[in-house]
């Protein structure tokens, strides 16, 4: 059975949402850390709601909105998401109270919107849906989880069309956090530079990718998702991107493309060098970091990229690094390999319609 | 895709037992779990009773082998989890494709707690070691390694309905043919921050709960974690005693009403339940037994309890709220109750409802209260339904 991608809607720090153009208008950042834009959300919520709502709620329902509208959806088979951290604002919000104020005479709303699932949740208040509602929390592999679900309720015939998005949110907590674990660069850096100079750390980022998923056939999918793999701890990356390849009747001679999660952190990008000098070596390849950060569920921009790459037929300048290949242009089969912090790997492979 | 997914081990932890057979101990005795707070550093002692493990975490890491420091959240997991794998005793495990699927709704917020006063007073200050895992993935990730599990892990939160959610995904992996065995549940510690956010709701009930009853106040909440062994019919014919049951029936569907709240028909939990069955391909007629979701709230019960008149009107089956024993261990309770659902089959037993006096007045039926047993229990419904308007309800079917 063939999936397709219907639509796809992205928040990101750059300029992918309802945007003329595809990666056209690159947004420059000094520092570590990537806000997302946000986009106009009085025509996705209700202007009342806006104000209640924290940062991921907003972005993860304006994008789950406008993923249906592009597709032309109103009512989704099954509502699936993916976040690590959640909804990390009310959370610290409402820790920090219960610290400052001992306990006493604390406000409800922060604790009743720091659910794991209230992205989800919100997306099926506001459509009045009451099918399938799913929230997978995994570290770096929360949107593959979620994508992993999706895939499967398709092939069981129980939904003709699945929701399915990846939201993150950074707050000053989550990033101070981070930033003492090590995660970040010490030193300002532009993200546009992000691969030219090496170091030990990456920059941080957010946003919310959703897409659309169905086993209809038609002219206007965006693009085909013909495999995911998700792996744990893997013995040998480049075996199992072989066997993964091979299970989908491929070589890597078949892939136009290849978009890793390069993050800019000497040790990240280890696995990336070594896979450019054998397995990848004859092959373009191109990277997304630069853009939206490195944040757990990241490979949600990447297969949003991936998707728009093969429906246009354009891979941009701005994210391609080696495409000496002459493949790049017009690519029809993209590989996308991230991992996040080296124990979680996976692999989605999509194709031109 | 439409062979069977079989039950054959499981695994538990709550106030009422630290393994399985403490557990049935308890339910005989109608021993409930609920107690003064000893645990937490809360200005709630002595005002709120909640259900604790009774159990320190120095002694949870001696049961576990795993260092006393970390989230009460693994420690209570780990337990729970390899309970259930020792149970089922699968042969050449390790060759098998395995995956853990396992639930929680607060991760590591227990240790975080502890981070964040330090950090608060001073940006630069407290353990990183407590806030490394926060997440709730974290939790999942430390278990799976210790039980030697890497093909497949993954977590699910979807508040009290989370692993619930993770037993149905983990039956979908085998009927897909993604793997061979999984252990699935959940698992939640009781933390501040979950204390005070239900407090802040006001659906805490200073007594011990009285799910189902028209005087009923709120929850208790309570803490602890559950598993089941799922296996392939393949992997069910390699095994040296019988397997416990069948996972029949699964759904799971949205109430699409309010953020927290229920609504008033029960809508997310009369189509759980409906989906359920139909999945399962049986009637309301042949359920012997639902293990309710039965929180003790004004709300859930009222909703829950409406959604089962539509559904089964006339014919009611036994059912209870084992919350009445164990408190509501949010994130745990779909695979705590899970497996009570799997042993009332096993050894033909209805639990009581504790606590019950009257009858709520919109409804025609009432829970059991009294401890049954030679029952002849060949379906149970399991129902979990949470914030986010999150409800799944599971069948387990005798064999």
């Amino acid at each position: 059975m063939k999936l397709y991608i219907r639509s796809s809607a992205c928040v990101s720090p750059q300029n992918t949402f309802n945007h003329e153009g595809f990666l056209n208008d690159i947004v420059e950042y000094t520092g570590t850390r990537l806000k997302a834009i946000e986009p106009d959300y009085k025509q996705f919520i209700d202007p009342k709601q806006i104000r209640r709502m924290s940062h991921v709620i907003k972005m993860g329902v304006a994008a789950a909105k406008q993923c249906l509208i592009d597709a032309d959806v109103a009512m989704p088979g099954a509502i699936i998401t993916g976040t690590a951290l959640g909804c990390i604002e009310d959370t610290v919000t409402f820790l920090t109270r219960i610290i400052e104020q001992q306990e006493e005479l604390l406000p409800p709303t922060a604790f009743i919107q720091s659910t794991h699932n209230t992205v989800a949740a919100q997306i099926a208040l506001m459509l009045k849906c009451h099918n399938y509602n799913s929230t997978f929390v995994h570290k770096g592999i929360s949107f593959e989880s979620a994508l992993f679900d999706a895939i499967m309720m398709l092939k069981e015939l129980d939904a003709d069309n699945v929701l399915v998005g990846g939201t993150e949110e950074m707050v000053d907590t989550s990033f101070k956090v981070l930033t003492r674990l090590g995660l970040y660069k010490r030193q300002p850096i532009s993200n546009l530079l992000l691969f030219a100079t090496p170091s030990k750390g990456t920059i941080g980022g957010e946003g919310a990718a959703f897409f659309l998923l169905t086993g209809k056939d038609s002219a206007d999918n965006l693009a085909e998702l013909t495999g995911l793999k998700i792996l744990y701890k893997p013995k040998s990356i480049e075996e199992s991107i072989t066997t993964f390849l091979k299970s989908h009747l491929l070589t890597i001679d078949d892939i136009d493309l290849v978009i890793t999660g390069r993050n800019g952190d000497i040790k990240n990008d280890e696995v990336y060098e070594l896979l450019n000098n054998s397995i990848f070596k004859n092959t373009s390849t191109a990277n997304y970091k630069h853009l939206c950060g490195e944040y757990p569920v990241s490979s949600s921009f990447a297969l949003w990229m991936a998707a728009n790459i093969l429906k246009g037929g354009v891979v941009p300048e701005i994210v391609g690094e080696d495409t000496n290949n002459g493949e790049a242009d017009s690519p029809k089969t993209i590989l996308i390999y991230n991992h996040y912090q080296n124990k979680y790997h996976s692999l989605m492979l999509v194709s031109a319609i | 895709m439409s062979s069977s997914v079989y039950i054959a081990g499981v695994g538990a932890i709550s106030a009422i037992g630290n393994n399985v057979a403490e557990h049935l101990v308890s339910f005989k005795n109608e021993e409930a779990g609920m107690g003064d707070i000893t645990l937490l550093d809360t200005i709630h002692r002595k005002k709120l009773p909640v259900a604790e493990v009774k159990l320190g975490n120095d002694e949870l890491a001696a049961m576990t082998s795993l260092p006393a420091n970390i989230s009460r959240t693994t420690l209570l997991s780990m337990v729970a989890a390899s309970e259930s794998l020792t149970d089922a005793a699968i042969p050449d495990f390790g060759l098998l494709r395995t995956g853990f699927v396992s639930a929680n709704s607060v991760g590591g917020m227990d240790k975080s707690e502890d981070f964040f006063i330090d950090f608060l007073a001073d940006n630069n200050k407290g353990k990183l070691k407590n806030v490394f895992d926060h997440e709730c993935g974290s939790m999942t990730e430390l278990v799976a390694d210790k039980l030697g599990i890497s093909d497949f892990m993954t977590t699910i939160s979807t508040a009290c309905s989370s692993s619930a959610n993770a037993i149905f995904y983990a039956a979908r992996l085998i009927k897909n043919d993604v793997l061979d065995v999984v252990i699935a549940g959940g698992t939640d510690a009781l933390t501040k921050f979950t204390l005070n956010g239900f407090n802040t709701l006001m659906i805490l009930d200073k007594e011990f709960c009285k799910p189902f009853d028209e005087h009923r106040e709120g929850l208790n909440l309570g803490e602890g974690a559950g598993y089941v062994v799922l296996v392939s019919e393949k992997v069910m014919q390699t095994l040296a005693k019988d397997p416990y049951c069948k996972l029949s029936g699964y759904n799971n569907s949205n109430d699409a009403y309010h953020q927290t709240a229920s609504s008033p028909e029960g809508t997310g939990s009369y189509l759980a339940m409906q989906g359920a069955l139909k999945k399962s391909e049986l009637t309301p007629a042949d359920i012997d037994y639902i293990n309710l979701h039965g929180t003790g709230t004004p709300n859930n019960d009222s909703a829950e309890g409406t959604a089962i008149k539509r559904l089964f009107d006339p014919h009611y089956p036994p059912m209870s709220s084992t919350k009445s024993y164990t408190g509501h261990t949010l994130g745990a309770s779909g695979g705590i109750e899970a497996v009570f659902s799997v042993l009332a089959i096993k050894y033909s037993i209805i639990y009581p409802n504790l606590r019950f006096e009257t009858r709520m007045e919109e409804l025609p039926f009432e829970p059991e209260t009294k401890y049954l047993s030679g029952q002849d229990i060949k379906h149970v419904m399991s129902n979990s339904f949470g914030f986010g308007g999150n409800c799944t309800s599971l069948i387990f079917s005798r064999i």
